[in-house]
Formats: structure tokens, C-alpha cells, sequence
């Protein structure tokens, strides 16, 4: 038995199936962000007072964290141009990059979270932490899950790249639109917990 | 197609590997990853379920009726706290799951995993899911949920009893059931992500050749448009669900305003957090969670009527204009649910106004399928009686929501018995009932035999006529102010007085709807081997799922289908037969 349109696009529909449940699967992920960053506006316009974000959370190290997955946007870019263009030990370089950046990431972040417990900044301290702990540890989350779907293609998953080079080609692509939006989402995650 | 097989030898999954080899037991019928083993998976667990919530209710109905007595035959059953007669805490618990349990575990698994994963691939003559290993995650993942939510019941202090709604502060403080509560909630609503990008995909992109969108069965627009509504509208309350976690176990105070005092004292938290925000999380979610309720059965409703009217269903193209523009509206009219919390006139006006807008297309939905009536040579076999009890059902459920919808006299109804007869009229007699239609309807394509025609109307008539017993004396009970809540059932209320005795009447409608469920389930079995044996299209229908063989063998059909026309050519005048399959070539061009 063989599914229509894995790896080829539907000509109706300009897809295959993989693109399209990737941009579902992201549709229904702005609509959990979206739901968490529409809390942090109702709790803040209805809050008395409301700290400076800066104050408690260090911009030089959000600031470096950003730059740090930003970087990793664009290897993951070059890593699915890579096999686009037949490199196989140039994607696995750039791929091996992306993976890497994000465990850089997430050790920082590690750093500012023990920082904070050290200091007794728990989130139950205030609304403000109670935000910006659910927020980051869920991006975070999203982080591990992205840094385990790469290293699956980088390492193991990466044998498919003989067999069927089309069809991993498009799940790195999946991969890097899944990759993307994370880094989108601490693109808004940044300015509004460390800067407002 | 590349391999062919029956469905003894099926092949392995995985495509491309010449090699056939039997599968497991496992494989085949515990981790499969056939869509139609899948389907009745998702069914099996959701009528369990269904039958574990309407228990539930049955016994809180014994409360209702006869307050402070002991239960008859199963009050041993329930724990020591209940052996007297059942608890204050107890019967909360039975209320909050009731809710929970019917309406994620048994209904949206049974009408969208069940029914949606066996036809919907079926019907566009797809040969699967587009994912077949994320539709069994799905399903596990579900399941998953479902150990959860039951197991909660054996906590300290039982399981959630806040309400299906779960209202902050109330659940925030609540006993350790509502944690597990959260936790299975988030296990429903991932899977119920899964599936629903699954069944999108799959509809976009599996659909036969030739079968274009506006060929489609009404039951496909249907499952697209609650596929949708899943999609969008659960995380939401996946994120609320997060927080509220946290507020349960990290002490944040997301739900949890300042200056809280409990019987403990005041609370320690730091306060700040808003109780309004968790019911607006919620209804975001819960209102389209409505529409998915209905909308299938709606969609099952519409095929079997236009197969027994032996007509097309009339005005197709703007039934699916409806169910469009439904599962839009249904994004941005959630706040009626809110209209006593204070939020404000000019919020309340907005949700008024939008409530009012969305009856209009369901009015539409429900005339057109009346309309699809007149002038059909109509059958009557045991799925018809369903489809067309569905009728006036959900029209009665649906009439009593408008005055709910405008807030001067949601004033006098809100929190009332008037509600819960209104939604269990849209849910109970209007998408159960569809549900069973599509279980007598579809369960010859399942095992290739009918069910009981004799046993399915004693069921049909008997249910039909009890079930009207349990929900009509909800809206006389309501409009003389009985609180939804109660324990005793308002005994202690002079207002309610001269109505308590209603109570009794719903109690024995309720249980004896609980008897005429019993000609079902041995019914359901039964037929499986004793059932009368049929061709591949016993009720002469026209659309896709027919053409495969019963049951459909793995890779569902024999070739590949073509589709010709559109999904519901009965009766065309100069065809030779009153029915003329999607999958028929024309013969003027062949």
C-alpha cells in the first residue's frame, strides 16, 4: 500500500503531505503561544504594579541567547540547502551546528534558571516570574524537542539521505520550519520578558 | 498500488519492501496503524466510556430522586463515605466527570476518532490516513488521557470536582484530582491535535481523482471544518491548562486573585492573577467544542437521510456554506457562556450579537436537511429513525439556546436545569443519537452484517421515548429556578417545593434509558456473528465507501477509485437504478 503524496506535491493543492501538516501542526502552536502571551497582557493591564523586566532578568544574556538561536535559524537553513544541493558532509556540518547552538542555548538558559532559584526568584514569587518561568520553560521545551528531531536527522535518521534523498530532503524541511518558529517565538519572548 | 493483497496477507506499512510477512496480533489489532482498526479502537474505548459517564449519572440521578437514602444493589460499591447515601464531595466528583468523561472521552473520541477515522478515508477513496503512525500515536495518546481521568477516582479525596469547567480559584484549592484532571486533559488534547492534522491533511490531499471539493459527502465537509476547530481552538486551553497546573503545583497565582481567605485561613500567594482570564481560556476552547459535538452528526445525519429519502440532499452547496461559516462564527461567541461574571455591557452586547449571528447558519444546516424530506420515497430502517429523531431533537435544543444567548433572560436561566436541558437536547437525543444512526448505518461496511432490525427498534423507540422523560422536566425545573448544582436536588428550597418532584420522573427516565441501552450493546455484539450477512452495499448508497469491499481489506479498495459525479445521485431521471455510485463511470462517455 502506498499513501499519495508523500514525498511529491499534490498538483491541486501545491503541496505533499509533509509541508502541510508542518504548517497545521505550527498553526495550532501560534494558538497555545498566542493564548500564553494574551495571559501576559490581560494579567499585566490588570495588574497594580508591574516590574521592569531588565531589573530582574539580565539583557546581556538574552541579548547573547538570542544571537545564539538566530545563528542556529540560519545553519538550518544552509544544512536543507546542503542536501538541496547534493552535500551530504556539508549538511551534516551545518546540521551538526544547529544542534549545537541549541544545547548552547539551553546551557545558558540552565545558568539564568539556577540564577534565579538562587536568588528565590520561583514563580511563585510574583506574576511576573509565575509568566516568565511557564513561558521560557515551555519554549524550552519546544527546544528539546527541536534539538531531538535534528540530532535524529543529523545522526541515525540521517541514513535515509542514501535511500531516499527526496524525501529526507523534505523532512529536514519540515524539521527547519518547526526550528524556525521556535526561534520566532523567543524573538517575541526576548523583548517582551527582558525588555518591557 | 503496488501491493495488492488480501486481507489475510497484509503487507507490512512500511512501503517499498517486497517481503510479506503475517503481522502480529500486536500489530495487527493492538499497534496497528490501519485507519480502520484505529476507528473502532477510538470507538470500542469511547463507548466504554460513554457507558462509564452515563453510569455515573445514574447514580447521582439516585441522589437527585431520593435524597439521603441509601443506594440499592451497587452502594457497596462506592466506598465507605458512601455506604449511608453518596457524599456532598462524592456527588461533585460524579458531576465533574460526567461532564468530562462524556464529552472528551466519549462523544468528540467516538463521532472524530471513530467515526472520522474509519469513513473519512473511506469516503474520498483514500487507502489510508496521510500519517498512519501519527493516527496511532493519536489514538494511544488518547488512551493515555483516558487511564488518567479514570484513575483519578482512586486519589485521596477522588477525582476532579470542580466541574466539567474547572473554574479557577475554586479547582486551584481543590483536592488532588483535579492535577490528574489537568494532566489527562493535556495527554486529550495533544492527541486530539495529532488527529486533527491528520484528518486535514488527509482530506486535502488523499481525495480520489476527480473527486473534487464540492464532491465531497456532506460528512467529509463536516470532519474538515471540526478538524479545524480542534486545531485552533484546544491549545488555548492547553496553555490554561499549563497555568493552571503551575498555580496547583509551583504556587503561582496565574487564576488566583489577592486577598483569597479559605476555611484554612488566607491563602500564602503572591496574588495578582485574574479567575476571569481561566474562563475565558476555556469557553475559547469549549464553545468551538460545541460545534464539534454537532457538526459530525450533522455530517452522518446528512448521508443517511439523503440514502433514505433515495433523493440528493437539497441545497448541498449551501449546507456547506454553513458549516463553514459555523465553525468560524463559533470562534467568536464563546463569552456568552460569561454573561453573569461582570465582564461588562459592551462585551456582553458583542457575544449577544455574534451568538444571534451563528444560530442563523445552524437553521439553515437543520432546514435544509427537513427540506431534503419532502417529496423522498422514504425507508425507515433502524438508522433512519435515528437520523430523522435527530430532527426535532436538535431543534429543540437548539430553539432553547437562543434565549440563553441574549443576556437579559440568561439573567433568570444562567446556572439552571434550563441549561442542562437545553445542551443535553442538542447532545443527548441530537449527536447520540446521530451516532448510533452511523453505528447501525456504517456497521455492515465494519463486518459485513447488519445489525438486528427487531433489537435496533426496540432500542430506538425505547430510548427515544425515555429519554424525552429525562430532559423535558429540566426545562420546567430550570425556568422555576432549580440551580444545575444542587445536591439534594433543591429540596431545601421553598422556591423549588411544588417542582422536586420532577426529580423522580427524570431519575426513573434516565434509568430506564439505561435499560433500552442494553438491547444495543447485546446488539452490537451479537450481530458480529449472528448478524444477517450482506453484499458490499447493502442500503444502495452512492458514495465512495460502499465500493470497497465489507470489510475493506488493508489499503481499503480493490482498485483504485475514480470519482464521476457528485455524492449524491439518487433517483437521477434515465438512470437504470435509483442510486448511481461516485465511483460509476458515465456511460454516455465511456
Amino acid at each position: 500500500m502506498e499513501i499519495p503524496y508523500t514525498v511529491a506535491e499534490r498538483p491541486d493543492t501545491g503541496v505533499n503531505n509533509v509541508k502541510l501538516g508542518i504548517w497545521l501542526f505550527l498553526a495550532s502552536e501560534v494558538m497555545l503561544f498566542g493564548g500564553l502571551f494574551s495571559t501576559y497582557v490581560i494579567l499585566r493591564l490588570g495588574g497594580t504594579d508591574w516590574p521592569l523586566g531588565s531589573d530582574i532578568l539580565s539583557v546581556p544574556i538574552g541579548t547573547f541567547n538570542t544571537a545564539v538561536l538566530i545563528g542556529s535559524s540560519v545553519t538550518m537553513v544552509m544544512a536543507h540547502a546542503s542536501l538541496k544541493m547534493n552535500q551530504f558532509d556539508q549538511f551534516k556540518k551545518y546540521m551538526g551546528l544547529t544542534v549545537l547552538l541549541a544545547l548552547v542555548f539551553l546551557t545558558v538558559k540552565s545558568y539564568e534558571y539556577f540564577d534565579k532559584i538562587s536568588h528565590g526568584d520561583l514563580p511563585s514569587a510574583s506574576t511576573f516570574l509565575a509568566i516568565y518561568w511557564t513561558m521560557t520553560a515551555l519554549h524550552g521545551l519546544h527546544i528539546i524537542g527541536g534539538v531531538v528531531v535534528n540530532g535524529y536527522f543529523w545522526g541515525p535518521g540521517s541514513k535515509m539521505f542514501h535511500s531516499r534523498p527526496e524525501m529526507f530532503a523534505n523532512r529536514v524541511e519540515a524539521a527547519g520550519l518547526y526550528w524556525h518558529f521556535v526561534d520566532l517565538v523567543w524573538i517575541f519572548l526576548f523583548p517582551v520578558l527582558y525588555l518591557l | 498500488m503496488e501491493n495488492v493483497t488480501t486481507a489475510e496477507q497484509v503487507s507490512h506499512a512500511e512501503h517499498g519492501h517486497d517481503e510479506h510477512h503475517e503481522l502480529s496480533f500486536l500489530q495487527s489489532y493492538v499497534f496497528s496503524l490501519d485507519h480502520k482498526v484505529i476507528g473502532i479502537q477510538y470507538a470500542i474505548t469511547a463507548m466504554l466510556f460513554l457507558l462509564l459517564g452515563f453510569t455515573l449519572m445514574m447514580i447521582m440521578r439516585w441522589q437527585l430522586a431520593f435524597p439521603y437514602t441509601p443506594i440499592p444493589v451497587i452502594g457497596g460499591l462506592l466506598g465507605q463515605n458512601n455506604a449511608q447515601f453518596i457524599a456532598p464531595e462524592f456527588y461533585n466528583s460524579l458531576g465533574a466527570m460526567h461532564g468530562t468523561i462524556m464529552v472528551f472521552l466519549g462523544v468528540v473520541p467516538l463521532a472524530v476518532g471513530g467515526f472520522g477515522n474509519y469513513v473519512l478515508p473511506l469516503q474520498i477513496g483514500a487507502p489510508d490516513m496521510a500519517f498512519p503512525r501519527l493516527n496511532m500515536a493519536s489514538y494511544w495518546t488518547f488512551f493515555c488521557g483516558g487511564v488518567v481521568m479514570f484513575a483519578s477516582f482512586f486519589v485521596p479525596g477522588g477525582a476532579a470536582n470542580s466541574g466539567w469547567t474547572s473554574y479557577a480559584p475554586l479547582s486551584v484549592i481543590a483536592t488532588e484530582g483535579q492535577t490528574w484532571w489537568l494532566v489527562g486533559m493535556i495527554f486529550l488534547i495533544t492527541s486530539s491535535l495529532l488527529g486533527s492534522v491528520n484528518f486535514i491533511v488527509t482530506t486535502l490531499q488523499l481525495r480520489a481523482p476527480g473527486l473534487s471539493f464540492m464532491r465531497l459527502p456532506f460528512f467529509v465537509w463536516a470532519q474538515l471544518v471540526t478538524s479545524f476547530l480542534l486545531l485552533l481552538a484546544f491549545p488555548p486551553l492547553e496553555a490554561a491548562g499549563v497555568m493552571q497546573l503551575m498555580d496547583r503545583v509551583a504556587d503561582t497565582s496565574f487564576f488566583m486573585p489577592a486577598g483569597l481567605v479559605t476555611g484554612d485561613g488566607p491563602l500564602e500567594i503572591s496574588g495578582g492573577g485574574s479567575p476571569l482570564l481561566w474562563q475565558h481560556l476555556f469557553w475559547f476552547l469549549a464553545h468551538p467544542e460545541v460545534y464539534v459535538l454537532i457538526l459530525p452528526a450533522m455530517g452522518i445525519v446528512a448521508e443517511v437521510l439523503a440514502n433514505n429519502t433515495r433523493k440528493p440532499l437539497w441545497g448541498y452547496r449551501v449546507l456547506v456554506a454553513s458549516v463553514i461559516f459555523l465553525g468560524f462564527m463559533s470562534f467568536i461567541v464563546w463569552a456568552h457562556h460569561m454573561f453573569m461574571t461582570g465582564m461588562g455591557t459592551t462585551m456582553s452586547s458583542f457575544f449577544q450579537t455574534t451568538t444571534m449571528i451563528i444560530s442563523v447558519p445552524s437553521v439553515v444546516i437543520l432546514s435544509a436537511l427537513l427540506i431534503s424530506l419532502y417529496g423522498g420515497s422514504i425507508r425507515y430502517p433502524v438508522p433512519m429513525l435515528f437520523a430523522l429523531a435527530f430532527l426535532p431533537m436538535f431543534a429543540i435544543g437548539g430553539l432553547t439556546g437562543l434565549p440563553l444567548g441574549l443576556t437579559a433572560p440568561d439573567l433568570h436561566f444562567h446556572d439552571t436545569y434550563y441549561v442542562i436541558g437545553h445542551f443535553h437536547y442538542v447532545v443527548a437525543p441530537g449527536t447520540i443519537f446521530a451516532l448510533f444512526a452511523g453505528i447501525y448505518y456504517w456497521y455492515p461496511k465494519a463486518t459485513g452484517r447488519v445489525m438486528s432490525e427487531l433489537l435496533g427498534k426496540i432500542h430506538f423507540w425505547g430510548s427515544f421515548i425515555a429519554i424525552q422523560f429525562v430532559f423535558t422536566p429540566m426545562f420546567i425545573t430550570g425556568l422555576a429556578g432549580m440551580n444545575r448544582r444542587l445536591y439534594d436536588g433543591g429540596l431545601e428550597y421553598a422556591h423549588l417545593q411544588e417542582v422536586v418532584g420532577w426529580n423522580a420522573t427524570m431519575s426513573y427516565g434516565a434509568w430506564t434509558l439505561g435499560f433500552f441501552q442494553i438491547f444495543f450493546i447485546f446488539n452490537f455484539f451479537w450481530s458480529i456473528r449472528n448478524g444477517k450477512k450482506v453484499d458490499d452495499n447493502p442500503w444502495k448508497a452512492t458514495t465512495l465507501e460502499w465500493q470497497a469491499p465489507s470489510p475493506p481489506p488493508h489499503g481499503n479498495f480493490t482498485s483504485p477509485p475514480e470519482v464521476h459525479r457528485g455524492p449524491y445521485e439518487y433517483s437521477v431521471p434515465g438512470a437504470d437504478k435509483d442510486f448511481t455510485m461516485q465511483g460509476e463511470a458515465d456511460p454516455a462517455k465511456a
